[in-house]
């Protein structure tokens, strides 16, 4: 009698402990598309921009067709889509390059600098590249909880139950972006 | 410096120190609701020799009604009373450059936290100042001065709304809130008992019958105890308050380096804010301890030590910068990016 009590206990205990293992896993899966999601709209978002700029500077810069037409490009080829987070963040990469290209060049000419509404659409694109940035930090941040949690023992065993796989980082080339500022939050006053 | 901890290690730490201060307002709050019942209870019992006289802890029962009143009044009202307090006004429709560039860091910066985007007011005042205040992520506002936004250039503002933002995800915006009405309900309880000791005399003139000897003596000094709380409860719980303020300075700095991934940036925000420093004059003492630096400019936060320990909200901004500067270092070196030396 008190062995059966016991195995009960102990399938009690298991089953309610996979049910959360599997509950942790789905949130945090969800929680990665939807930071997936966070990056797609601020994408969106700099693709409607894009044509707004070229069109407002186009006139006063007819010297610099090449850059203009690199942003366009770079456009309509992060645009296109498709592929995985590979590609996505390879093309969305050259569409930042080409974009500081045209900011750089537009440091040259005084009198776009000046107007009023290429300085708010200047502010808009700028503010969209870093909501980018950020969320693309987010994303990462979060794909390598997903990641680092179905891989740990003994999440692992109900990685397959959830239909967890590795999400894929959105790798950066540029090497100051990766750093992460090393902290040191500790409340001691520092002995010289 | 100790290196070693890690962010969430910091965090962890943190959330248990904040738990332990409001155990300790919680015990407090108990001292005051029912010490004065356990004074009269030794009291009654010294005169009737061992027989329960007092059976009702009146004193305790009516205290935490009460508490429990305003601290939920304040707790739902006390945001809005510090915004009103502050006469900031809501940024719903930028105008300006400048408003819709604050409008965008401040989206910028909750994405970068993964957290609903608060609402942005400006306080119009010219001294640079920053403070957040609310429940949860969801109702948070964060309000900067007209004087913040003349002074900094977008990496810095980004740094300043950053470490709001930290404050928003650390969940202190909670904590402050609630501490602010764990306070207030103190310095109205500590006023509304001190009236009626001096009207009633809760033991006062009934003369000395049987003189039950330990009891009464117990009595008396349980009584005395309570009497000093109860005069030294304002300026304890504000103490209080204040030392879980500070430490939560830090960790925003942190939080906001960690999000802006530009703890430099951040330095010389504060750094800006500091030697303009005429004080907020539109940040009453209220807000004092919601805002990135001392609206006051008090001396106190300028220094380490005992006293400044006691008094001051914010640590010494040197101290913030210092560290702030050692975390662009260390992140300059994991990078390979210092200058040959």
């Amino acid at each position: 009698m008190g062995s059966i009590l016991f195995l009960v206990v102990i399938l009690v205990v298991v089953a309610l402990w996979v049910v959360s293992a599997y509950n942790g896993l789905i949130a945090l899966k969800n929680q990665t598309v939807n930071a997936w999601k966070q990056i797609d709209v601020q994408l969106k978002r700099r693709h409607d921009l894009i044509p707004n700029l070229v069109n407002t500077v186009k006139g006063s810069m007819e010297f610099e067709k090449d850059t203009l037409q690199a942003v366009v490009d770079a456009r309509s080829k992060a645009m296109a889509g498709g592929g995985g987070v590979k590609e996505t963040a390879a093309a969305e990469g050259l569409l930042s390059g080409a974009l500081g290209k045209l900011f750089v060049v537009m440091e040259r000419y005084p009198d776009l600098k000046s107007s009023q509404n290429v300085r708010d659409l200047q502010e808009e694109l700028s503010s969209t590249e870093n909501k980018i940035a950020f969320a693309r930090q987010l994303y990462n941040d979060v794909a390598t909880g997903y990641n680092t949690r179905q891989q740990q023992f003994p999440t692992n065993l109900v990685a397959g139950l959830a239909k967890a796989e590795i999400a894929e980082l959105w790798q950066i080339e540029d090497q100051a972006e990766r750093a992460v500022p090393a902290v040191d939050l500790s409340l001691k006053k520092p002995q010289g | 410096m100790t290196a070693g901890l890690n962010l969430f290690e910091q965090q962890a730490r943190n959330r248990r120190l904040t738990m332990a201060w409001l155990a300790l307002f919680i015990l407090f709050f108990a001292w005051l609701g029912f010490g004065g019942d356990l004074a009269l209870y030794l009291a009654a019992a010294s005169r009737t020799e061992g027989q329960v006289a007092y059976r009702f802890p009146w004193i305790g029962v009516v205290v935490t009604t009460v508490a429990a009143i305003v601290a939920w009044v304040s707790w739902r009202k006390g945001p809005q009373q510090v915004l009103w307090s502050t006469g900031a006004r809501e940024l719903s429709t930028p105008q300006t450059f400048e408003e819709k560039q604050l409008v965008n860091v401040v989206e910028e910066m909750a994405i970068a936290a993964g957290l609903p985007r608060p609402k942005v007011y400006v306080v119009d005042d010219p001294d640079p100042n920053a403070f957040t205040t609310g429940r949860d992520a969801a109702s948070s506002c964060i309000a900067v001065t007209t004087g913040l936004l003349a002074v900094v250039n977008r990496e810095e503002l980004q740094a300043v709304i950053a470490h709001e933002m930290g404050h928003v995800r650390n969940l202190d915006v909670r904590l402050m809130t609630l501490i602010a009405a764990l306070v207030g309900v103190i310095v109205v309880l500590s006023n509304g008992m001190g009236r009626m000791l001096r009207g009633g005399g809760l033991l006062g003139g009934r003369g000395r019958k049987g003189g039950g000897g330990g009891l009464a003596v117990a009595a008396l000094i349980v009584f005395v105890l309570w009497v000093i709380t109860l005069i030294l409860a304002p300026i304890i719980s504000r103490i209080m308050a204040m030392a879980v303020s500070r430490d939560r300075e830090y960790l925003a700095d942190a939080t906001g380096a960690e999000l802006t991934r530009n703890p430099a940036a951040l330095a010389s925000a504060l750094q800006k804010i500091e030697t303009h420093e005429a004080p907020t004059t539109h940040i009453k003492e209220g807000a004092a301890h919601l805002c990135i630096a001392d609206p006051l400019g008090r001396d106190v936060n300028l220094k380490e030590g005992r006293l400044a320990d006691l008094l001051a909200t914010h640590p010494p901004m040197a101290m913030r910068i210092t560290r702030l500067k050692g975390m662009a270092f260390e992140q300059l070196k994991a990078t390979g990016q210092l200058p040959a030396t």
